[in-house]
């Protein structure tokens, strides 16, 4: 192996590596704000460091059109995970926070309560409808 | 070579975790986040399909591939807000 095969090799190991971080923060984050941070990071470094790989391998002829890509892809797709989280966030989604919904769950409560003598200790770690699923 | 078409099938089998994202919801946004996701990487392989056959030519079919994820999410996010969450 040629080192230049070694160097993408090593960027495409890399790709695979930082998009299954994106996609394993995916599953598990717990709603649309938190799996919008995973991917939108993880997920546009993963692509550079294929790109990267591929423009290794290729060579000349193609470099030109792969540093234009990994330009475009480096703008879009934070652009287009904010356009969809401030969408989220114009509808009213609210965001996850931990609480304890009484029967030993994690996650948001299910009902603010409007009674304030029942909401004074339930007000620290007030929770949310939406984005539960885990 | 053999590295990179691997790294390729790896990233198929990695958009394929986040098309089950897509599927399993529950709100459009998570669906449009995955999709996103699964398109940049649907990007990357062809960008390295096209390094491991020696095919400069289909960069070109990853550039608009990649247009194309922008205008959908893009999209996505303005019909979402503009028709009230309906979508």
């Amino acid at each position: 192996m040629t080192p230049a095969s070694l160097l993408a090799a090593g960027l495409a190991v890399g790709s695979v590596a930082f998009t299954l971080v994106a996609v394993v923060g995916l599953y598990r984050l717990p709603d649309l704000y938190a799996r919008a941070h995973a991917t939108s990071k993880a997920d546009t470094l993963g692509a550079l460091l294929g790109l990267g790989a591929a423009g290794v391998a290729l060579g000349g002829e193609g470099s030109v059109k792969l540093v234009l890509l990994a330009v475009f892809l480096l703008v879009t797709a934070p652009t287009a995970a904010h356009a969809i989280v401030r969408a989220a966030h114009d509808q009213g989604v609210e965001p996850w926070t931990r609480g304890d919904r009484g029967d030993g769950s994690r996650g948001p409560n299910p009902e603010p309560s409007t009674d304030p003598d029942a909401n004074a200790d339930a007000d620290a770690d007030r929770g949310f409808e939406g984005g539960v699923d885990g | 070579m053999w590295a990179l078409l691997l790294a390729a099938a790896a990233l198929v089998a990695l958009g394929l975790g986040a098309l089950g994202r897509a599927v399993r919801g529950p709100t459009v946004g998570d669906r449009a986040v995955a999709v996103n996701a699964l398109g940049t990487s649907t990007v990357v392989v062809i960008a390295l399909v096209a390094a491991a056959l020696d095919e400069p030519g289909f960069l070109d079919v990853a550039l608009v591939y990649a247009l194309l994820n922008f205008l959908l999410s893009i999209g996505l996010a303005k019909f979402a807000v503009e028709r009230g969450g309906v979508l």
